[in-house]
């Protein structure tokens, strides 16, 4: 894989990941259209995905859990919005509550998927990600992107780089 | 230096408005006081001062007495944890994408399935 290009864009508070494939469109859309594929990078190695109902058509919903290192079992959802094999995959992710319904406290994100073919037998896949209209996650992300703030965290990395040369 | 637990609400309304962000910017050197501060901005010393409290209650600086001034410093701390929670979400796509690779990697070791 060449990773690949990291925008964001705080006007409309969204977030693209591009990444390249060294295989077919339809072998990167199995890693969406397959739930034993789809459990096995969703969730970080320390919180593995169990996918419970997946239905990846156009107001079908997907259906997992995470358990996490202390039997923690944090749930998840996905609405999806729109569904295009193998070139196009929009849903809103977002929390289950114990009860296994929606979790309307927490944020929801829309992510829109694209995968298209470049040649030579390699497929682009592009990850947008809104963040939701809530507060907390617009500021998070207004934050980020400011160029004083940006400034900032620079500025903090050097100092942090020569504290720990000199220690 | 410790804050804890963090008030990520209360750090990112802080971190939300373009003055206090650079308040943290300027703050990092720890040399100037409110007053000082307040020189830079086209807004009066107790604006100012308003938003130094809103920062300082987040965490994000303090006030040090330095002889007999008093100047405001930007608690790194507080800012890496506000950082860390900005580049989560980015690391947990990242982290995706990796095992993605993997995954695909890994057809051309087994048989087809």
């Amino acid at each position: 894989m060449t990773v690949m290009d990291v925008r964001k864009d705080p006007q409309n508070l969204t977030m693209t990941l591009d990444a390249e494939f060294d295989a077919p469109a339809d072998r990167v859309w199995e890693l969406w259209s397959d739930p034993r594929q789809l459990e096995r990078w969703w969730g970080p190695p320390t919180y593995p995905a169990t996918v419970t109902s997946h239905d990846l058509r156009e107001g079908g919903r997907v259906e997992y859990h995470m358990t996490g290192p202390k039997g923690d079992q944090p749930a998840g959802y996905w609405e999806i919005t729109d569904a295009e094999p193998p070139h196009r995959l929009s849903f809103r992710d977002g929390f289950r509550d114990a009860d296994g319904r929606p979790n309307t406290d927490m944020p929801v994100n829309e992510v829109n998927v694209t995968i298209a073919e470049v040649g030579d037998g390699r497929t682009r896949m592009s990850i947008e990600s809104v963040f939701p209209d809530t507060a907390a996650m617009e500021q998070l992300l207004a934050m980020g992107m400011q160029e004083g703030l940006t400034q900032a965290v620079g500025q903090i990395d050097a100092i942090l780089a020569g504290q720990a040369a000199r220690a | 230096m410790q804050i804890a637990p963090p008030d990520f609400d209360r750090m990112f309304g802080a971190l939300a408005d373009a003055t206090r962000r650079d308040i943290v910017r300027r703050a990092i050197d720890g040399e100037e006081g409110v007053a000082e501060l307040a020189e830079h901005y086209p807004m009066s010393f107790a604006a100012v001062q308003k938003h130094v409290a809103i920062l300082e209650r987040a965490g994000l600086v303090s006030k040090e007495r330095i002889g007999r001034r008093k100047v405001v410093r930007t608690n790194l701390e507080g800012l890496r944890v506000a950082r860390r929670l900005l580049d989560q979400y980015e690391e947990l796509w990242r982290g995706r994408l990796g095992r993605m690779a993997e995954l695909v990697a890994a057809d051309r070791k087994e048989p087809p399935r």
